[in-house]
């Protein structure tokens, strides 16, 4: 494969995104936000019965090694992996030129890999008050238990669709379309500042 | 209303999109059976009770799922994934190995 000089990546919450401390701090801010900017955002599918092979390949490629069960994931900091559906798994890395990494490991028999790179938006939402405020957006349930550490969910935010990631007790890791994550963004910030919240 | 979905657990039904009555059976395509064609495209069994209905999780993994509804008061009777146990809707051999 030819070596490519990959463009620049820009975000696109920058006009929006304003470090420092907003909304009823005065308290106390009860929540951070942030853009992790992931270099690798990957979409992996297997096909029908090809799951374990797939999963077994991510543990190989990544070291990740995924726990059995619907939406089952688990994050080590740089790198995280998650599934999101019957046979298929999101899986993000820090550093860039994690799917060439894999291009050798997804064979054609297996499933396929999307590169989402430069098509998704990652962000993070930590603290105290973290649950709450994901709980006025979301249906679903954020309580530990039902929700545990690693996990993955999807679902959707009036028609932006989130997968979401439990990377601490305290911490998700929400991946959305890029072209809405502007939106996404500033409604989340909204939604933030009624408990304090810092920009990081 | 809550639909099990059976890879995401209960979600509210504003995730999931209605694709139409679970019972029919679509002809082979080339078929001229007209009233086989007829029956796939209109007749329905209309039930007041437990409907056999296609769901998509639309708004989540987006599975098909084959739910069985109840009419009159709207319980779920069970969710399942349409795919395998049972005929595609166009009669096509499922899946891949």
């Amino acid at each position: 494969m030819a070596d490519h000089q990959l463009p620049e990546r820009l975000s696109p919450l920058e006009p929006e995104y304003h470090p420092g401390s907003h909304g009823n701090f005065e308290h106390g801010v009860d929540v951070i936000l942030s853009e992790t900017r992931p270099g690798s955002i990957l979409q992996l599918a297997a096909w029908p019965s090809e799951e374990k092979r797939l999963i077994e390949a991510i543990r190989k490629v990544t070291g990740l090694a995924l726990p059995d069960g619907a939406g089952g994931g688990v994050s080590n900091g740089g790198r995280a992996a998650f599934g999101f559906a019957p046979g298929k798994f999101t899986v993000v890395d820090e550093a860039e030129g994690l799917a060439a990494a894999f291009a050798g490991a997804i064979t054609p028999a297996i499933g396929t890999l999307t590169d989402l790179s430069h098509g998704r938006t990652a962000i993070r939402i930590a603290g105290p008050k973290a649950e709450w405020v994901m709980a006025k957006f979301f249906a679903i349930d954020f309580a530990l238990p039902a929700f545990p550490l690693g996990a993955g969910r999807s679902t959707n935010h009036h028609d932006i669709f989130a997968q979401i990631q439990r990377s601490g007790a305290d911490q998700f890791d929400i991946y959305v379309f890029r072209s809405f994550a502007r939106s996404f963004w500033k409604a989340l910030c909204h939604a933030s500042e009624e408990v304090g919240y810092e920009v990081q | 209303m809550l639909i099990t979905c059976p890879y995401c657990g209960p979600r509210d039904v504003i995730e999931f999109t209605y694709q139409g009555d679970g019972n029919r059976e679509r002809p082979q395509p080339a078929s001229q059976n007209l009233d086989a064609w007829n029956a796939y495209v209109y007749d329905r069994l209309n039930p007041a009770g437990d409907h056999n209905e296609i769901w998509q999780h639309s708004g989540g993994c987006r599975s098909h799922l084959r739910v069985v509804r109840n009419t009159l008061t709207h319980e779920i009777r069970s969710t399942t994934f349409a795919r395998g146990g049972h005929k595609s809707a166009d009669n096509r051999a499922e899946g891949r190995s």
